[in-house]
């Protein structure tokens, strides 16, 4: 268990070394860059160079990579350009609304998902089944800001039950605020759940382990619970985490759509200005999540399915 | 009285555009105590048979018999809840492949234990000095070792002994064991059996053993009943079965067991030559008039029923004495 921990933090940070380089590379090649966004095209040979110079720009790439990821490592990841604030004081006011948006879309995807795949699954086949296919292929197919603003109109301006933009002061208050916008997220993220948990509990009520414990005259719902959901559900928390990159994709669009100030309408920003430090930081930090998550959960599923864990052979 | 009756058994399943039968009207009887063994190839519905016993269909399956009555009780007319006492405590079942009838996620133990904390309501500590006296009684080694084990951690032998453990947990009256020694090497399959049989000895339990192997059948059990197709095609005490074998598709499968004394002469079986037929193709007469050697144009045409040759000796084909020579002491029908 311990080695097989040790070698998927390995290759861990293999991703994150990757992944820093290529967010640093991709944003140094989009063309446009921070000084000429700042100083516009009037600008003088000279100050584009004293600015470059100030920023650490002029130095060679590789330079200005090692800087980056020095940054990176101490913590405080240096200085915004446009902002004229450390990036990790920026960071620390948006990360809330962010997380807090990421958080309630996947309950509301796995309060709506859940059930609906079980039903799937047990009913397979039949109208309820293909009924709850349809719909979960049209909400994924749907584009995030598109459903957004419908969400938006109907049950913000027509309906007037929920705020249709900005953020909200005090528990309930970020809770209604984020309503729509989690609403949306979920929607995306639901056919993903459905489908996989649904064929995973249909593939486990098929194996032959099922029908020895019903033979046992164990109760249908208990068969369910205690039996088939735990070994089914370990995919669709392997496909959640994956999709965690996704999710983040869908709270920069949201957050643009119903002005929230959050990390996604930061990088959004940053993006525009081509404040380099900051989108670097931004997109190694978002993919961290993601690979810290898929790391988390490669080991949960060792301590879940005894099978996964290296060196379990029979005896 | 027989501790279980089945009649008029037939089993279908369906599917786009229809169904298709696989059990066609068996008939089978176990008595207090005996072992019955039900053998057939693949497909010739025993698996499905024994299931009915506690109406443990699969998806898509449904089943419909005559009778189905168990220790004076009509299985057929209990309702989910009697069903689930049923199938608790009065029959145990083990299966094929002891590799995957454990949830392999739960440690062995816990198995056991479950199944004494739901069927017989013990708690805690008590339900695991049962599991462990359990174990212990199916010759497990270092039982509270082997407790914590999960599934894949153990022998094809060793989950067997726990599958069985689990199954007599209850003193079940019948044992219904479906191929159990299928999945595993020679040595270990004599174990099993001679486990199985010490339990019968001790508890007084009926088994019912299901094999496609005459030779394990041959072995350990009183009575055999002999599945083809979907039908019963002979059925009777197992020597007399094996020394005067009626039904032509039971002395393929009896010229199939190869033995001891034909080794090093590379003597070739004669066997059953061509396929197990499938179910959906079957329409009318006899199920096994394409591979019978003997076959005439009237088993085409024939109503598959069985005729007693004799001291319990039943058989579907009517022209047993007019193929290859045999000797009944049977006599006459």
């Amino acid at each position: 268990m311990l080695a097989y921990t040790a070698r998927r933090v390995g290759v861990s940070l293999v991703q994150l070394l990757g992944l820093s380089f290529l967010s640093f590379m991709l944003i140094h090649f989009v063309p446009g860059n921070p000084i000429a966004t700042m100083l516009g095209p009037r600008a003088t040979v000279q100050e584009v160079a004293r600015i470059s110079a100030s920023l650490g720009l002029n130095k060679p790439l590789p330079e200005q990579y090692w800087l980056f990821l020095g940054h990176l490592l101490s913590g405080h990841f240096g200085q915004s350009i446009t902002f004229s604030q450390s990036i990790s004081s920026l960071i620390g006011q948006r990360l809330v609304p962010s997380l807090a948006l990421i958080g309630y879309g996947t309950l509301v995807a796995l309060v709506i998902g859940v059930p609906l795949a079980i039903v799937s699954a047990l009913r397979a086949d039949t109208s309820v089944d293909h009924g709850i296919r349809i719909f979960t292929t049209v909400s994924f197919a749907m584009p995030i800001f598109w459903s957004g603003l419908i969400l938006g109109i109907v049950f913000g301006l027509k309906l007037g039950w929920l705020p249709v933009s900005g953020y909200g002061t005090g528990f309930w208050g970020i809770v209604r605020s984020l309503t729509l916008p989690a609403v949306a997220l979920g929607l995306s993220l639901l056919a993903v759940i459905v489908r996989t948990l649904r064929s995973s509990i249909r593939h486990v009520m098929a194996l032959e382990f099922v029908e020895a414990v019903r033979a046992r005259g164990f109760t249908t719902s208990r068969v369910f619970v205690s039996h088939v959901f735990k070994n089914a559900i370990m995919p669709t928390v392997t496909v959640l985490a994956v999709n965690v990159g996704f999710l983040i994709g869908g709270t920069v669009v949201l957050e643009q759509v119903f002005q929230i100030p959050g990390l996604g309408t930061l990088l959004f920003q940053a993006v525009e200005q081509r404040d380099y430090p900051l989108v670097e930081t931004l997109t190694v930090l978002a993919g961290s999540v993601v690979v810290l998550l898929n790391l988390s959960t490669d080991i949960l599923q060792a301590v879940v399915d005894p099978r996964v864990r290296p060196g379990a052979h029979s005896v | 009285m027989a501790l279980l009756t089945v009649a008029g058994l037939r089993i279908a399943f369906s599917h786009r555009g229809g169904s298709t039968e696989v059990v066609r009207g068996v008939e089978f009887a176990v008595e207090p105590g005996e072992t019955v063994g039900l053998v057939g190839e693949s497909g010739s519905g025993k698996s499905l048979a024994c299931r009915s016993i506690i109406r443990l269909m699969p998806a898509h399956a449904t089943m419909t018999a005559s009778k189905v009555e168990f220790d004076g009780r009509d299985v057929l007319a209990m309702s989910a809840k009697e069903l689930r006492d049923h199938r608790a405590h009065s029959v145990g079942m083990i299966f094929q492949d002891p590799y995957s009838c454990f949830d392999p996620t739960m440690r062995i133990g816990e198995q056991v234990a479950e199944t004494l904390r739901v069927n017989a309501g013990l708690e805690g500590d008590a339900a695991k000095a049962r599991a462990l006296e359990l174990l212990e009684s199916v010759d497990i080694a270092s039982p509270e070792q082997r407790f914590r084990a999960y599934p894949h951690e153990l022998s094809g032998g060793m989950r067997q002994r726990v599958m069985i453990a689990i199954a007599i947990s209850a003193s079940p009256k019948l044992l219904i064991a479906d191929e159990p020694t299928t999945a595993l090497d020679v040595t270990t399959q004599a174990q099993i059996l001679g486990l199985i049989e010490q339990r019968r000895r001790e508890s007084g339990m009926a088994v019912l053993l299901v094999s496609h192997d005459f030779g394990v059948i041959a072995q350990a059990c009183d009575r055999v009943v002999v599945m083809y197709g979907g039908y019963v095609v002979e059925a009777g005490p197992v020597a007399e079965v094996c020394a005067r074998p009626q039904h032509p598709y039971t002395r393929g499968l009896l010229s199939s067991i190869p033995s001891l004394e034909s080794a090093g002469r590379r003597v070739r079986r004669a066997g059953i030559p061509g396929q197990p037929p499938n179910p959906a193709d079957l329409v009318a007469g006899c199920p096994f008039a394409d591979r019978c050697a003997q076959v005439r144009p009237a088993c085409r045409e024939l109503h598959v029923a069985l005729e007693g040759v004799g001291d319990g000796h039943v058989t579907a084909c009517p022209y047993v004495r007019d193929g290859v020579p045999v000797t009944n002491a049977g006599g006459s029908r």
